[in-house]
C-alpha cells in the first residue's frame, strides 16, 4: 500500500498549495470584494476543465531573509482549460501570496504558459492582481517583466491576448496589458497606473485617490486603456466568454460560425436616420438592424463614443463594425476616435475579420487642443489602417460624408471593396452652410439682403451636391441603395469577397504613425 | 427607438449644438470635450511653473532689477533642483510664491514689469 501513501502525500501537497497565502490572506481578499485566483479561473473556465501546471514551483531568492519564506506557487496560478468548449491558456496572479508580487519564478511560470499559447495557437488570458515587482528579487524581477512584454509583442496578431485587471496592476506591470488586444476592468477592483497616488503626493504635491487616478471608470472613459467595463467579476467573465465566442482562436482560423438569424423586427432600418443631416440618432440602432439577431458586441463603449466599434455576425460569420456615432460629438473624427478605429481595423485585419464601415460624419473636430494633441498624426492612423487592411472592406455611407472624413472612413480611394450609399448620403468637401459661405462669399456680402442670399445659395448648393449621385457618377460609389436593402447587399458582398487576396509590396514592415 | 437613443456615453446628456466648418449639428458632448482646456496665448511677462514641485529658494524680491540669465528661483521637482533663470533683462513687478510652497504645474510664480 506504498502507492496509497504517495497519493495521500500528493493530495496533501496540492491542498497546501491551493490554500495560496493561507486562510487569513484569503479572508482579506474576499473582504476586498475579490475572488481568489483559482476561483476566478474556475468561474471563467468550463467546469472541471482547468489543468494546473507548475503548482510546486518555488522561488530561490536568498536576500532579505527570503530563503525562509515559502510562497505557494510563487504567487501565480497557470494552466490550460476550456471556455465554451474551446481551449485557452490562462494565468492568474494570486494576491494572497506575497501580494501577487512578481519574482523570477513567478514570471517564468507566466512565460511558460505564454509560450504554450503561442505554440498551440490558442488564446491567452492573463488575470492581473499584483502589487508589482518583488523588490527583494531586484533586477531578476525586472527581467521577468521584460520576458513577458517580449512575448506579448511577438504573439500579437497571432493569438488573441486578453488581460483582465482584477486588482492592482501598477508600475511596469501595466505594460503587459497595454500590449495585449483587449483589457477588461471591473468597478472598484481594477487599479492601473504607472506611478501611484503615494508617489504623486510626495513628489508633486497632488492628492488623488487610486480610483480617480487609475480606476476602472478612468480607463474606460478617459485614457482608453481598457476595452470592457464591468460592475462585478462575474459580469466581466461573461464579457470575456462573449468576446471569445466572436473571435477566432488564432490568425489562421475563422471564428466559430453560428446559425444565421435575421435582425429583430424592432429595429426598422428605414426609420432610424433623420433626413436632416444636423439631427442626431444612435448608429448602434442601424448596426442592430443589420446584424444577425440584432446582437452587436460593442468594444470601448465609453471612450471616444463618437466612434462605435465592435463585432456582429452576418449570416453567422463575425464582422468588425467601424461606425461614426452622430449622437456623440456629431460623430466627428478626433485624436481619440482615430486611435480607437485604427487599432480595431488592424485587429480585424490581423485576425481575418471583414470590416463593415457605417459612415455619417461632418469631418474632423476643430480646436487648438486637438491640433496641439496631434490630430494630424493620430488622424493619419485611420488612413493607414484602412489602406493597409487586406480583409474584405465594405462601406455604407448613411448620410454625411464630408471632406477628409469621407476619405478616411473606408472610402473607395483607400481600397474599400464595395462602397454603398443610401439616398440620404451627401458626399461633399464640407456641409452646405460652410461651403456656400465660401463659394458665394462675394454674392452674399454684396446682396441687399445677405441672409436671404445666403439661404438661397445654401439651398442651391444642397440641391447640387448634397446627394450621393455626384460621387456615384465618378464610380466612387458602387451603388445607391435603399436602407432596407442594406443587409442583403452586404451579405452578397461578403459572399463574393470570401476568396479575396491582396498582395502588398514586399517589405519588412510599414511605418504606421504611432 | 431603442434604449440607447437616450444616451450614448452611458449618462443622460443634453443635446447641444456643435459647429463644424460652418454647419451646426445637434449632438451630445463627451466629458473630455467639456473639460478641455481653453487656449490662451502665452504671456511672456508671466513666469509660470513648467513642472509641479516645491519652491526651495527665492533669490529675488519685488522691485528687483534682474539681468538675463540671472538665477531667480530654485524649484525642486522629481528629486531635481531646477534653477530658473531670468529670460531677459527686467524688473520684478510682483512675486507670487515663497520658499516651501508646493506648486502644481502652470502656477504663476512671478510677473516681470
Amino acid at each position: 500500500m506504498a502507492l496509497k501513501k504517495h497519493i495521500l502525500e500528493l493530495q496533501k501537497k496540492r491542498q497546501e498549495v491551493q490554500m495560496g497565502g493561507g486562510e487569513k490572506a484569503i479572508e482579506k481578499q474576499v473582504a476586498m470584494g475579490k475572488m481568489t485566483a483559482r476561483d476566478r479561473i474556475n468561474t471563467l473556465l468550463d467546469e472541471n476543465s482547468f489543468q494546473e501546471y507548475d503548482m510546486f514551483v518555488q522561488h530561490d531568492a536568498r536576500d532579505f531573509d527570503m530563503a525562509k519564506k515559502v510562497l505557494h506557487g510563487d504567487g501565480v496560478v497557470i494552466g490550460t482549460g476550456n471556455v465554451s468548449g474551446k481551449p485557452v491558456c490562462i494565468f492568474a496572479q494570486d494576491f494572497t501570496v506575497a501580494g501577487g508580487s512578481l519574482g523570477l519564478m513567478h514570471s517564468r511560470k507566466i512565460v511558460k504558459i505564454m509560450d504554450h499559447a503561442l505554440k498551440m495557437k490558442v488564446p491567452l488570458i492573463g488575470i492581473n492582481d499584483s502589487g508589482g515587482a518583488r523588490i527583494q528579487e531586484g533586477v531578476n524581477s525586472l527581467a521577468g517583466y521584460g520576458e513577458i512584454f517580449f512575448r506579448n509583442t511577438i504573439s500579437s496578431g497571432v493569438i488573441p491576448q486578453i488581460s483582465v485587471i482584477l486588482g492592482p496592476c501598477a508600475g511596469g506591470a501595466v505594460y503587459s496589458p497595454a500590449l495585449t488586444d483587449f483589457v477588461f476592468v471591473v468597478e472598484n477592483i481594477s487599479k492601473m497606473f504607472i506611478t501611484g497616488p503615494e508617489v504623486i503626493k510626495t513628489v508633486l504635491g497632488e492628492e488623488i485617490s487610486m480610483e480617480d487616478l487609475g480606476g476602472a471608470r478612468v480607463h474606460s472613459e478617459i485614457t482608453g486603456n481598457a476595452h470592457f467595463f464591468a460592475k462585478s467579476e462575474q459580469e466581466c467573465f461573461d464579457q470575456i466568454k462573449k468576446l471569445l465566442s466572436m473571435i477566432p482562436a488564432n490568425n489562421k482560423r475563422k471564428a466559430v460560425k453560428t446559425t444565421p438569424k435575421p435582425p429583430k423586427a424592432a429595429y426598422k432600418i428605414g426609420e432610424i436616420v433623420p433626413e436632416d443631416p444636423s439631427l442626431p440618432y444612435d448608429v448602434r440602432d442601424v448596426i442592430k438592424a443589420i446584424v444577425d439577431d440584432s446582437d452587436f458586441f460593442e468594444i470601448m463603449q465609453n471612450w471616444a463614443a463618437n466612434m462605435v466599434i465592435g463585432f456582429g455576425r452576418m449570416n453567422g460569420e463575425t464582422c468588425g463594425f467601424v461606425c461614426n456615432q452622430p449622437l456623440v460629438m456629431a460623430g466627428v473624427l478626433d485624436v481619440d476616435s482615430s486611435d480607437k478605429a485604427a487599432r480595431f481595423i488592424r485587429y480585424c485585419d490581423a485576425f481575418d475579420i471583414p470590416i463593415i464601415t457605417l459612415e455619417d460624419l461632418p469631418g474632423y473636430l476643430p480646436g487648438v487642443d486637438q491640433e496641439h494633441a496631434g490630430v494630424i498624426r493620430h488622424g493619419a492612423k485611420i488612413l493607414y489602417a484602412y489602406s493597409e487592411a487586406t480583409v474584405p472592406k465594405l462601406t455604407v455611407i448613411l448620410r454625411k460624408a464630408y471632406g477628409g472624413g469621407y476619405i478616411a472612413m473606408g472610402s473607395r480611394h483607400l481600397r474599400a471593396d464595395f462602397v454603398f450609399a443610401w439616398p440620404t448620403a451627401e458626399i461633399a468637401v464640407m456641409g452646405p452652410e460652410g461651403a456656400a459661405n465660401i463659394i458665394f462669399r462675394k454674392e452674399i456680402t454684396e446682396a441687399s439682403d445677405p441672409n436671404e442670399m445666403r439661404r438661397q445659395k445654401v439651398q442651391e448648393y444642397k440641391e447640387k451636391f448634397a446627394n450621393p449621385y455626384v460621387a456615384a457618377s465618378r464610380g466612387y460609389i458602387d451603388s445607391v441603395i435603399a436602407p432596407e436593402e442594406t443587409r442583403n447587399i452586404l451579405l452578397h458582398a461578403l459572399e463574393v469577397s470570401v476568396e479575396k487576396k491582396v498582395e502588398l509590396p514586399d517589405k519588412k514592415h510599414g511605418l504606421p504613425p504611432f | 427607438m431603442s434604449e440607447n437613443t437616450k444616451n450614448a456615453a452611458g449618462s443622460d446628456k443634453p443635446l447641444q449644438k456643435l459647429n463644424i466648418n460652418g454647419d451646426e449639428y445637434l449632438t451630445t458632448f463627451t466629458r473630455k470635450y467639456e473639460n478641455r482646456k481653453k487656449w490662451t496665448p502665452p504671456n511672456e511677462k508671466e513666469l509660470v511653473s513648467f513642472i509641479p514641485g516645491t519652491i526651495r529658494q527665492v533669490l529675488i524680491k519685488e522691485g528687483d532689477v534682474v539681468k538675463a540669465n540671472q538665477p531667480l528661483i530654485v524649484l525642486e521637482a522629481m528629486k531635481m533642483m531646477n534653477t530658473i533663470y531670468a529670460p531677459f533683462d527686467a524688473k520684478i513687478k510682483s512675486v507670487h510664491m515663497k520658499t516651501g510652497d508646493r506648486l502644481p504645474k502652470g502656477t504663476l510664480m512671478l510677473v516681470f514689469e
